[in-house]
């Protein structure tokens, strides 16, 4: 069996300490009680109130665009058309020369006639409320010359090109062996499409700005994942220098990549500002939202595999077509986890994008495996029937040695270990493998499983950390709390490492003044800040114990152990030891800084040496009315191996949301493009459905005890979009278990269901 | 949303005269699906006359041994009414599988009646919607129709009634109550309130512009068991794909009365008057719920997306009536 932790029972040893312990989040009762301010709950005097107004048609240019009546409604301070904007930089290629240009390339608004897509803003009105604004918005009339666009992804599959990388600068192919051949050979072969829609990520908090300029300086208070971002992103497009740039973002109402980069209403705002010299504030309405902040693409992937009788892959192969923005390229790369999950002499991993009449998708929560693992694992699960062999065995059997395509060694590895304990505690061998066979009542009832896998990235991160004479510490870094609980992993290293209290440490976040971090995103945050903070913490240290020994003041003075060590409050140096307050008074009336960073995971030898991924097993059961269809959750499970936990609560807490994402995206989740017109239809949150309280049931979060060495001196590794990975692909699975209906088009809506459902007798 | 005038009614017969003075006045109550409208601008009010407070929010027992539920009755204040709850269980049911809890504390009973679609492309400027903008065309006949009618619809429109209570409401024979802007009071059965939507799917029900809706009249409950079964992509939170409230009246094994309504299948709660009567005198058999089920969808046209509609509204009605007879 394997050593596990739950928030109940937490591993000792090594990592005693504050770290791994489930407390509560530092931030919580300032948001349970409302005090936590986000962007559109700044004020500022004299702030005026914008509201955007989006174009009717999704290709074309505006031929007239009448402000008059807008102008003359009371209140209305200022109304932005292309006429009047001030003038940006045009917005340049559709592929950026770098990777990272794309975050901080400028994203110019208003700055033309011509419209890319549907909602895109043609105007922004300022008026003295936000009433007055929305209402002038509505007395702006525009001509327009439309052009035909292209917006019917599943016909345009034949016009799809290679794109030169995929998001995050992966290869866009991957080619080992001779796939087609192994797969004309094998006995046993899987050749299946699955088609996954358009999704959007919304967050609770809708994108909003107040942008004040004083002087020069420009102040933006928004909704941000990662600050250095957001202000390359303004300063490029307003032409400023990013140092007259500050962003401030202390709390945010969810992100879920759709916050990485800015958009409108930040560029919108800082313009406004400037122009009428006086604060400006403006949020996207959420049906803005569905046009204007990003979505994941559908897609269309084909899995191939080619098996022996015995359920050894001879042959994989994962090819993806993606719909893209014809003016903004995004490929999501959802064909790169393939690369490392199973093993197989043969491989082919392809991405291909269909260029669309619409916005540029954005790095979605698990870009990649989301919708990747959706498809691969429901094909395995198709593969495992037609061998007759149970799923996890036949995952079990291809188990590789070493990164089947980069030919390295596992950092760590866990996948066989989370599906063995997953199995015993779910009570897999309950499951009847046949489909559509176990009953209770007028249900059906099915079990699934699939596999998680997510890479382990880190991001280039800086903290600064100061001690006080009161033994009171403070940490500094531009890092983000998306509600994943960073402020909390982030005091409990400090505190670790400092051997001190919760209590006095301090963590101060979300303000682009403090120490560059890669912010929140790719499950990257926790790994990264809390390293550079680890590390800064050590040179904090470091200075101290310098100074305790080499200051005559000190009651450490002279000691030479090598030995020393932080905790409950004291420094011990060999057998001597003092009170670390008393000691900084003493030596330091004005305390200590130092600074302590972590290099971009790609840079470093380590990474380059060993695969790094988290791991993890989801097991779903489901129950489908036997005559309606409906699909119902009764209880989901997920056996997580992700290095280090640096708080059982607030991991348990992600993996429990990227969960209901999956049963979101198996069940429910899709935004309909309109073919004729490019519009999204069902734009609101009555519309497109994500999953409410009644649909999650039961749930159950286990992680295994591991520890890796390699990822970055904390041993934890990335951990918030593990939960995502795979958890559709369970719901899917069971679904076909207690029904017999393989549906490959996702989501799987009841009707979907019902066409293959036979009648049960009454 | 445009700016706009509000007063608070003293009076029903002020409020019903103080809307009929302007063309461009309408009652709010809950606001629960009006201010959404104003905020996108497809209903744009001048003036409101607010009627939440009005001595309309009793459930009081007529003489006749029925119920009348004042107009300003709140939903969540209607399906915990004990009499409700006892005797129209299937009112109660179809409340509470409607909305959000915050929504049914704020909802009125006669704003339950009258709220529109939600057509997305209704509640969309750009898009053409001959409910919106009479003559602009229907952007859902050939467009993105899964939450659309498949009776009673036209060429013009195949916007759903989204309600829920109605259903029920149908189901029970409720008859509804107006005051119109002289004083004079009416009596609509619950049928004849909403217009199927022929040519003219922005006029919606038979009010005219100032009748107020004062009251809801509930008949007794007919003898026999009363179902409501809500069919919806999530299971909470969603309007109802098709919606079934039945009623199965048994002596022996022989059905006596019965009575169907569905909801999400048309522009106005429908009963299934036809398969009502099939159903007299037959067994309660498999058998004779599934004919009763292809009565209830005689004459159906799907419209592409909302196909399946049908099959499922077929299979609801069959599983809903076995349950009415206890049967399933």
């Amino acid at each position: 069996m394997a050593k596990t932790m739950t928030s109940e029972n937490r591993p000792s040893g090594p990592h005693s300490g504050a770290i791994g312990r489930p407390i509560d989040r530092i931030d919580g009762p300032l948001k349970v009680t409302g005090r936590a301010t986000y962007a559109y709950e700044n004020a500022l005097e004299d702030m005026a109130y914008g509201c955007i107004l989006g174009a009717a048609i999704a290709k074309g240019r505006i031929a007239e665009i009448d402000t008059a009546e807008a102008e003359r409604t009371p209140g209305v301070l200022l109304v932005m058309t292309h006429r009047n904007a001030p003038a940006q930089p045009d917005f340049g290629p559709a592929v950026t020369p770098t990777v990272p240009e794309v975050f901080t390339r400028a994203r110019p608004a208003l700055n033309s006639r011509w419209v890319r897509y549907y909602d895109e803003p043609i105007a922004l009105v300022v008026a003295e409320t936000f009433e007055a604004a929305r209402a002038a918005a509505g007395l702006i009339r525009v001509r327009y010359d439309a052009e035909p666009g292209r917006y019917d992804f599943r016909m345009r599959v034949a016009e799809a090109y290679a794109p030169k990388r995929t998001n995050a600068g992966l290869e866009t192919d991957s080619v080992i062996g001779d796939f087609e051949s192994a797969f004309a050979a094998a006995p046993v072969k899987i050749d299946t499409a699955y088609r996954t829609p358009f999704e959007h990520h919304n967050p609770m908090e809708p994108h909003a700005t107040l942008a004040a300029w004083s002087g020069n300086e420009l102040t933006i208070h928004t909704s941000a994942q990662t600050l250095v971002n957001f202000r390359a992103g303004v300063a490029s497009t307003l032409g400023i220098p990013p140092e007259r740039v500050r962003i401030v973002s202390p709390f945010i109402g969810g992100g879920f990549g759709c916050k990485l980069i800015v958009h409108a209403d930040t560029i919108l705002a800082a313009l406004a500002a400037q122009a009428l010299q006086r604060p400006v504030k403006i949020a996207l309405t959420r049906q803005q939202m569905f046009a204007n902040a990003g979505h994941r693409a559908e897609m269309i992937q084909q899995v191939r595999l080619g098996a022996d009788n015995d359920g050894r892959l001879a042959g994989i192969s994962h090819d993806v077509w993606s719909a893209t923005s014809s003016f903004e390229e995004y490929c999501e790369q959802t064909a790169a986890f393939t690369r490392s999950l199973y093993a197989a002499p043969n491989r082919i991993t392809r991405h291909r994008l269909v260029p669309l009449d619409i916005n540029r998708g954005e790095w979605m929560r698990s870009p990649g495996e989301a919708p990747g693992m959706l498809a691969f694992e429901c094909a395995m699960d198709e593969l495992a029937e037609r061998l007759s062999l149970d799923p996890i065995e036949l995952r079990t059997r291809n188990e590789p040695a070493q990164d089947p395509e980069r030919g390295v060694p596992f950092s760590t590895r866990n996948l066989v270990a989370c599906m063995e304990e997953g199995a015993r505690r779910f009570g897999w061998q309950r499951r009847d493998p046949t489909p559509g066979r176990t009953r209770e009542g007028r249900k059906l009832i099915g079990y699934g499983m699939a596999a998680a896998i997510r890479p382990n990235y880190i991001g280039a991160a800086t903290a600064r950390v100061a001690i006080d004479r009161n033994g009171q510490v403070t940490a500094w870094l531009d890092m983000t709390d998306i509600g994943t609980g960073t402020y909390t992993i982030l005091t409990q290293i400090a505190a670790e490492s400092l051997g001190l209290p919760i209590a006095s440490v301090k963590v101060k976040l979300g303000d682009s003044r403090f120490p560059r971090t890669a912010g929140s995103g790719g499950s990257w945050g926790a790994a990264s800040a809390g390293s550079a903070l680890y590390n800064a913490c050590n040179a904090l240290k470091q200075r101290i114990l310098e100074a305790a020994r080499s200051s005559e003041a000190s009651p450490l003075h002279g000691a030479n152990a090598t030995e020393a060590s932080f905790a409950d409050g004291e420094v011990r140096v060999g057998q001597r030891s003092a009170s670390l307050a008393d000691l900084i008074a003493e030596i330091a009336p004005d305390g200590f800084e130092a600074e302590g960073s972590v290099a971009a995971g790609a840079t470093t030898e380590s990474y380059k040496a060993y695969s790094q991924h988290s791991y993890g097993a989801h097991f779903a059961e489901v129950e489908v009315d036997c005559d309606t269809s409906e699909i119902r959750m009764r209880r989901m499970l997920a056996v997580m191996a992700a290095g280090r936990i640096l708080n059982a609560k607030t991991a348990r807490s992600q993996i429990l949301g990227g969960m209901a994402w999956g049963i979101g995206a198996a069940l429910m989740e899709e935004t309909v493009l309109d073919p004729r017109s490019g519009h999204f239809v069902n734009h609101d949150l009555a519309e497109y459905h994500v999953p409410v309280n009644g649909d999650i049931a039961e749930m159950e979060v286990v992680f295994l005890e591991e520890h890796d060495d390699k990822a970055n001196p904390l041993g934890a590794k990335g951990l918030g979009e593990l939960g995502v990975c795979g958890a559709g692909a369970a719901v899917a699975n069971a679904v076909y278990n207690a029904t017999g209906v393989r549906v490959r088009e996702f989501p799987i809506t009841l009707d979907k269901v019902l066409a293959a459902l036979p009648l049960t007798a009454i | 949303m445009q700016s706009f005038t509000y007063e608070r009614a003293e009076s029903t017969e002020q409020a019903a005269a103080a809307v009929a003075a302007r063309p461009d006045a309408r009652f709010i109550s809950g606001g629960t699906n009006l201010l959404d409208l104003m905020k996108l601008g497809i209903e744009r009010p001048a003036h409101l006359v607010d009627i939440s407070r009005l001595p309309l929010d009793r459930i009081e027992e007529t003489d006749e041994g029925g119920l009348r539920i004042g107009a300003q009755v709140r939903n969540s204040d209607l399906a915990a009414d004990p009499q409700v709850r006892l005797r129209y269980p299937m009112l109660a049911q179809a409340l509470l599988a409607g909305a959000s809890g915050q929504i049914r504390n704020k909802a009125s009973t006669a704003g339950n009646l009258l709220q529109r679609t939600r057509c997305p492309y209704f509640y969309d400027r750009n898009m053409p919607c001959n409910k919106r903008e009479q003559g602009s065309g229907c952007a859902a006949l050939q467009g993105f129709n899964r939450m659309h009618a498949v009776l009673g619809a036209s060429k013009a429109c195949i916007a759903v009634h989204p309600s829920d209570m109605a259903v029920a409401m149908s189901g029970l024979d409720a008859r509804i109550e107006t005051i119109s802007p002289r004083g004079e009071t009416r009596t609509i059965p619950i049928g004849d309130l909403h217009r199927l939507p022929e040519a003219m799917p922005d006029v919606e029900t038979v009010l005219a512009h100032g009748e107020m809706i004062a009251s809801v009249t509930l008949p007794p409950p007919p003898p026999g068991r009363q179902v409501y079964r809500k069919v919806r992509d999530r299971a909470s939170y969603a309007f109802a794909l098709v919606s079934v409230a039945a009623i199965v009246e048994k002596s022996g094994d022989r059905i006596r009365s019965a009575r169907i309504a569905m909801g999400g299948v048309a522009a106005k709660p429908w009963r299934a008057t036809a398969a009502e009567h099939a159903l007299v005198g037959a067994a309660t058999s498999d058998t004779a719920f599934t004919d009763a089920a292809e009565a209830a969808l005689a004459g159906a046209v799907g419209h592409g997306g909302n196909d399946f509609k049908i099959p499922l509204a077929k299979r609801t009605v069959r599983y809903t009536l076995a349950t009415a007879a206890e049967r399933a």
